[in-house]
C-alpha cells in the first residue's frame, strides 16, 4: 500500500473537521459550540489549501474564523440566555436525528459512488498548469467574467451592514446624546444674554466679597 | 481501502462534504429550540456545500467553482450579520431565544 503525504494530511484534517463538527452540535454551551465550529472551519480551510485552493482557504480563515465566528461569540456572550429549557427535547430527538443523518449520509455516499470516485486521482491543478498562483488564476476569472456579480456582492454586503445596524439601533428615552449640527450652528447670542440693569452698591456687611458677583 | 491513502481524489472531498452536511442536518434536528445553534448548523451546511464547489473546481480545472465559493462566503457573512441582528432584537423584546416562543403568527 503506497502512502501519499498530502492524502494523509487531508485525511487528518478531514477527521479533525468531522470530530469538531460533531462536538459543535453536541456541545451543551453555545460558547463551546462556537469554538468547536472555529476548529471545523480551520480544518476545512486546511483541506482546501491541500487541494490547491489557497486563496479560498485563507479567505475562509479570515472571513469565518476572524469575523463571523467572533461575531457569533460576541452575541452568544452578550445574551444572558437560560440554557436549560433550550436543551429540552435533545434526547427525545436524538434517535430521529441520528437515523435521518446516517441514512442521508449513506444515500449521498452511494450517490457519489465514492468507490468509483476514489479510483482516479484529482486532475492536475489548472492554476499550476497555467503557470500562475491560485490567487492570480482566481482573480482573472473574478475580474473578467464575474465582474458584475462581484459588484453585486459588494452591494449585498453594504446592505447587510446597514440592515444589521438599523435592526439593532434603538433610541432610549432619557439617554443624553450630542447633537453635532446644533453644536455647530450655535451663536454667541444663544449662550450669552446682555442684561441692562441698575448698578448697585454692595451691601455694607459683605463689602469684601461683592467684587466677584 | 488501499487506494484511500494512495492519492487525493474527488471522492475524498465529496465524502467530507457529505459527512459535514449530514452532521449539520443532525444539528438542526437536535438543537431545534436554540436559534444560535440553528445558525451555526446553517453555517456548517454552507461550508459543506463549499467543499463540493472547491473539489469540482479543481477536478474540472474551472475557476467558476471557486469564484462561486467566494460569493457564497459573501452571502453567508451577510446572512450571519442580519441573522444575529434579528436574534439580538428578538432577545431584547422577548428575553428568550427559544424557537417555540416565536409563535405570534400562529394567532
Amino acid at each position: 500500500m503506497s502512502l501519499d503525504f498530502p492524502t494523509l494530511a487531508f485525511l487528518g484534517f478531514a477527521v479533525t473537521a468531522a470530530v469538531a463538527a460533531l462536538a459543535t452540535i453536541a456541545a451543551r454551551n453555545p460558547v463551546h459550540a462556537a469554538l468547536w465550529l472555529v476548529l471545523t472551519f480551520f480544518s476545512v480551510a486546511c483541506t482546501w489549501i491541500v487541494g490547491g485552493a489557497e486563496f479560498l482557504g485563507i479567505a475562509l480563515v479570515l472571513v469565518y474564523v476572524g469575523a463571523v465566528m467572533v461575531l457569533f461569540l460576541f452575541v452568544v456572550m452578550m445574551l444572558d440566555v437560560d440554557l436549560a429549557p433550550l436543551r429540552e427535547g435533545y434526547v427525545r430527538y436524538l434517535p430521529v436525528g441520528l437515523v435521518v443523518a446516517l441514512v442521508m449520509l449513506v444515500q449521498i455516499l452511494a450517490l457519489i459512488g465514492v468507490r468509483a470516485a476514489t479510483e482516479t486521482p484529482l486532475a492536475d491543478n489548472a492554476a499550476v498548469a497555467a503557470g500562475v498562483p491560485n490567487t492570480t488564476w482566481l482573480a482573472r476569472a473574478l475580474f473578467t467574467d464575474f465582474m458584475l456579480p462581484f459588484e453585486v456582492a459588494a452591494v449585498i454586503l453594504t446592505v447587510a451592514v446597514v440592515a444589521a445596524v438599523m435592526l439593532t439601533l434603538r433610541r432610549r428615552e432619557g439617554a443624553l446624546h450630542q447633537d453635532p449640527s446644533a453644536q455647530a450652528r450655535v451663536r454667541a447670542s444663544d449662550r450669552l444674554r446682555m442684561v441692562r440693569m441698575q448698578a448697585e452698591a454692595p451691601p455694607a456687611g459683605r463689602a469684601g466679597e461683592g467684587e466677584g458677583a | 481501502m488501499g487506494n484511500l491513502f494512495a492519492a487525493l481524489t474527488l471522492g475524498h472531498y465529496l465524502a467530507l462534504g457529505a459527512v459535514l452536511f449530514c452532521i449539520s442536518v443532525a444539528g438542526i434536528f437536535l438543537n431545534r429550540k436554540n436559534v444560535i445553534m440553528l445558525l451555526m448548523s446553517l453555517e456548517l451546511m454552507l461550508l459543506s456545500v463549499n467543499i463540493n464547489f472547491v473539489a469540482f473546481s479543481r477536478s474540472l480545472g474551472d475557476a467558476a467553482g471557486q469564484v462561486f465559493v467566494f460569493f457564497i462566503l459573501t452571502v453567508a457573512a451577510a446572512e450571519a450579520a442580519i441573522g444575529l441582528a434579528i436574534l439580538v432584537t428578538l432577545f431584547r423584546n422577548r428575553r428568550s431565544i427559544d424557537v417555540a416562543d416565536i409563535d405570534t403568527l400562529k394567532g
